[in-house]
């Protein structure tokens, strides 16, 4: 069975329940045991007896220009091992827009330097690299670098930082990147609807806030290759490092073990290259953990977005245009910037069809933190702009916030505005329906001075990378002699079940009981490439190529017994350890001594190759941007008290068309998950920066929602049969994440008659809403 | 120079006797030092819970307490939860039965926060479970299946009872 680029171009898969073993169970997964017995190994709780402890010195302002350096205080610290500038790191430049092992994106070409040399761009930026034999050593060392600053002009504000004479972050102009979409007759849509609504919204800058901080150990092994065992998800930064270091790509190794937590936050490197360097320079093992302040105050967050809509549509409620303009945050450095604006872009007008559109979108340069890879990845926060126009839409027309999506609601063979076709079967309707039944009656007020309110929201969100990015993912499937099974891939675990995915769909094509399987990952050297654990990608590229494997080394032994036996392959069954067929009942273990003698492997390696596509540079008109999307529909209720401004969360149900659960019990996990860190955004979480300075680099500061916030989280999974990952699986890990902030939205407009427009939606914003309900002044939202 | 103390803890049954700089916190001393990596490092300021363990049967933060201050106290962390033979114990296997840990990384503390909220002998209702948790964060899981699976562990402890 092959799949790929040779096959159907589409690549669509699909599957019929009742001839499933394995996939669709509710199984534990595998690496829950070792996690509740506490015994799982983080990058954090691997240690060498003999390790040096490193740290970086960053910059406390801003924008500034770096006048002078001084190390000498710190290395007469006593232990202090190492300080390390700019000027120290063989190739001191990381480009930034090329993640893990893909070829290229688009026209951009940007680049940030491994420690800065002579200016700082952001508030925490890395200048020096401090290396020492003890933790306190370091610390003592941290302090006493010297680094001279000249105060320089700065931009914080991504409107100005795009007007004429503003201050130039980086010499090249502040424009990082533009995308524009222009289909159809816009105006002449807006000049015949019935109806046009128009909105501003505004998102904020979040942080990932995994419980598990960055972190890593490095080495040079036996054979003098840099090993960095790291809390990453992408190993392929082993390039990144090596061309840093100057170094052949073959000697660098990256290990992922189980991650606590990733998000998109660990898509970029963070302590990599920096461990690379000190382990490289000092020959010895090196441990760097990142504290949490650190890691609040200068990774990259989410992308704030301003985001403009008018939309215009028919009297019978059909949505004929959309004219969008999107500002958004870059931060200080690119990062994955351009791409993000892409995915916001393609999924600006959501889950619905829509004839004449006209977007612009553009990412700007400012002296803040740098912004980047966070789930939903750009898809997500124009779902706060869309869906509050679809409401906009259902008040103006008097009709019900379902109806109004049901009549514009996507279904196969229909076109996105940037030109794509949605080739598989799409049960959007069938979630708003399944999520408002489920969703019941809705609740009463608690008592005075309350009101209820039932918010709805739908989205679509791709998984699988960019087409334009040459994506595939390679896995090797093997029988031992005893009849267990060894997958070997490197897909790092991020914490969703990956892995034990890949055991799930080994064990269903193979009919080998989970228990004797056992999935080898996250190791660049050691397994087969698989890509990054990002943009809801492993299910459909790591799944995809297990599946293959799979599906050859079955091949294989049915083959080696057909030969013997003379029945036909085709009449052969594998089950359980057991081969069958007419007048033939042969144990796996003995087919696995046939293959060997009759020289057939009994190992297979399986490469999947994503949908490709031809990349465009400004003007987006493609037949394809992404191999598919996955769609969804929320219900929120809510109850608000009018003095306070208080929101409880009432309910929240949550519906998605998985395709088909290769685990649903992963797949609730998912779910809820995602839905849990949209609710944390769309009411607590905002990185405060004022004048480019974090406020909010400790827990103290940014808070993430706790047990007490969040109601029980009701996970419907819609399966239409049909996706592009095995089985007909479509990508779950960020698509939920992207409805919360609207949902919620949608519900306090539902209970107070205004919506809030700018996130988070805090207590005083909800009274600013009150207020303007009650026939106070309608302000701009602040 | 850091001054250096010797701290003796008794760390799941284990008595653990170790020099180590007097300013070291409990959490530190026990992964650093001791090489008991169950209870994780999450913020370093007594916020997200990941660092919990028991300190003579009490929840604590161990990022707050220092190790000096615990001379001589018995600590309880998850792997301390085991049963004898290496099997998970009755919490644990909750949390397996609910899919309770995804990335696991605030599982060791989130088990130590439900072994101190199960020790009282009321029962607890869903709300107060999620009550008992609020120094706990855990970024994956939503909390539902956590609070099953202390609702779990809790009817079974009953039933027992009831026996
Ligand atoms: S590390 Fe102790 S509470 Fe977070
Ligand atoms: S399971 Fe990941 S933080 Fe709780």
């Amino acid at each position: 069975m092959t799949v790929g680029n040779d096959q159907a171009p589409s690549g669509i898969r699909t599957s019929k329940p009742d001839e499933l073993h394995v996939v669709r169970q509710p199984l534990p997964r595998h690496d829950q045991a070792e996690k509740i017995a506490g015994s799982t190994r983080y990058a954090g709780d691997f240690a060498f007896a003999s390790m040096l402890h490193a740290r970086l010195v960053r910059s406390p302002m801003p924008s500034a220009r770096i006048t002078a350096r001084d190390a000498s205080a710190a290395l007469a610290v006593p232990g202090v091992v190492a300080v390390l500038f700019g000027e120290d790191v063989p190739h001191n430049l990381i480009w930034v827009d090329v993640p893990g092992q893909t070829v290229e994106v688009a026209a951009l070409k940007a680049s940030m330097e491994v420690l800065t040399t002579d200016r700082v761009r952001f508030h925490g930026e890395p200048v020096a690299l401090v290396v020492a034999e003890t933790e306190d050593a370091l610390a003592q060392a941290c302090e006493q670098v010297v680094v001279d600053y000249e105060e320089l002009p700065a931009v914080f504000e991504p409107d100005q930082a795009l007007a004429a004479g503003a201050p130039r972050v980086h010499e090249t102009g502040n424009l990082l990147s533009e995308w524009v979409i222009d289909r159809g007759d816009v105006d002449a849509a807006f000049a015949s609807a019935d109806v046009v609504v128009e909105g501003s919204y505004q998102t904020q800058p979040v942080d990932h806030a995994y419980l598990e901080p960055e972190a890593g150990v490095g080495w040079l092994d036996d054979e003098g290759v840099l090993n960095l065992r790291v809390a990453t998800q992408v190993v392929e930064h082993y390039r990144d490092v090596a061309r840093i270091l100057g170094i052949p790509e073959a000697r660098v190794r990256v290990i992922a073990p189980y991650l606590g937590g990733g998000f998109g936050g660990k898509e970029d490197m963070t302590v990599e290259p920096y461990l690379g360097l000190a382990a490289w320079r000092t020959k010895r093992p090196v441990r760097m953990q990142w504290t949490r302040q650190e890691s609040l105050l200068a990774r990259p967050k989410r992308h704030r977005m301003q985001l403009r809509y008018r939309t215009a549509a028919t009297r019978n409620g059909q949505v004929i245009g959309q004219d969008i303009d999107i500002t958004a945050d870059s931060g200080a450095y690119a990062y994955l910037s351009a791409l993000v604006l892409l995915y916001s872009s393609v999924h600006a007008c959501g889950p619905y069809r829509v004839g004449n559109v006209r977007l612009r979108a553009r990412c700007a340069y400012t002296n803040n933190p740098p912004t980047s890879a966070f789930r939903g990845f750009g898809g997500m926060q124009v779902v706060f702009g869309y869906e509050a126009q679809m409401d906009l839409l259902a008040g103006a027309l008097g009709l019900s916030r379902a109806e109004i999506r049901k009549r514009n609601a996507i279904v196969r063979g229909d076109r996105l505005p940037v030109g794509q076709v949605i080739e598989t079967e799409v049960l959007l309707a069938q979630a708003i329906d399944a999520a408002l039944e489920r969703a019941g009656d809705k609740p009463l007020p608690s008592g005075e001075g309350k009101v209820v309110g039932r918010g709805v929201a739908c989205n679509l969100q791709s998984y699988g990378r960019c087409v334009w990015l040459n994506d595939s993912a390679a896995a090797w499937v093997g029988f031992q002699l005893d009849g267990s099974l060894s997958v070997r891939c490197a897909v790092p675990d991020v914490g969703g079940g990956q892995a034990s995915s890949l055991a799930q769909i080994a064990a269903e094509v193979l009919r080998v009981p989970m228990d004797l399987i056992t999935v080898h990952f996250g190791d660049s050297a050691l397994n087969p490439l698989a890509g990054t654990t990002t943009a809801t990608r492993q299910l459909l590229m790591s799944g995809n190529a297990v599946y293959e494997a799979s599906s050859a080394l079955r091949a294989n032994v049915l083959r080696a017994v057909a030969r013997t036996t003379g029945v036909p392959a085709d009449g052969l069954a594998l089950d359980e350890g057991l081969i069958t067929g007419p007048g033939v009942a042969m144990a796996l273990t003995e087919a696995i001594v046939l293959c060997r003698r009759l020289n057939v492997p009994i190992e297979a390696l399986g490469t999947f190759f994503g949908p490709k596509g031809t990349p465009v540079v400004k003007n987006l008109q493609a037949d394809r941007v992404f191999p598919d999307f996955t769609f969804g529909a929320h219900v929120c209720d809510l109850e608000v008290d009018l003095d306070t401004g208080g929101v409880e969360l009432l309910a929240y149900v949550a519906a998605h068309d998985v395709g088909r659960a290769i685990n649903p019990r992963s797949v609730h996990g998912q779910i809820a998950g995602a839905v849990a860190q949209g609710l944390g955004m769309a009411l607590l979480e905002e990185v405060v920066v004022e004048e480019g300075v974090n406020l909010t680099a400790g827990f103290f500061q940014y808070l993430i929602p706790t047990a007490t916030d969040i109601p029980d989280i009701d996970a419907l999974i819609l399966e239409s049969g049909e996706g592009m990952g095995p089985f007909g699986a479509r990508g779950i890990g960020e698509p939920p994440i992207g409805p919360p902030p609207a949902a919620v939205a949608s519900a306090i407009e539902d209970a107070l008659g205004v919506r809030p427009t700018r996130l988070p939606i805090t207590p005083e914003r909800v009274l600013h809403c009150i207020a303007a309900a009650g026939g106070g002044p309608l302000q701009e939202q602040r | 120079m850091t001054a250096t103390i010797t701290t003796t803890l008794t760390v799941n049954g284990r008595q653990i006797c170790k020099a180590a700089p007097a300013h070291l916190s409990l959490l530190r001393w026990l992964r650093d030092v001791a090489g008991v990596t169950d209870p994780k490092y999450g913020c370093g300021e007594g916020i997200c819970g990941s660092c919990t363990v028991l300190l003579d049967g009490e929840p604590v933060s161990s990022c707050l307490v220092l190790a000096a201050q615990a001379d001589g106290a018995a600590i309880t962390t998850a792997s301390g939860l085991l049963e004898p033979d290496g099997s998970l114990g009755r919490l644990q296997r909750a949390f397996h039965v609910t899919h309770a840990a995804q990335c696991g990384y605030c599982t060791p503390g989130m088990l130590m926060a439900a072994a101190a909220a199960l020790a009282g002998s009321q029962r607890l209702s869903r709300q107060e479970i999620r009550a008992r948790l609020h120094g706990n964060l855990c970024r994956c899981t939503g909390y539902g299946p956590i609070v099953d699976a202390i609702e779990l562990a809790q009817d079974e402890a009953a039933d027992d009872r009831g026996k």
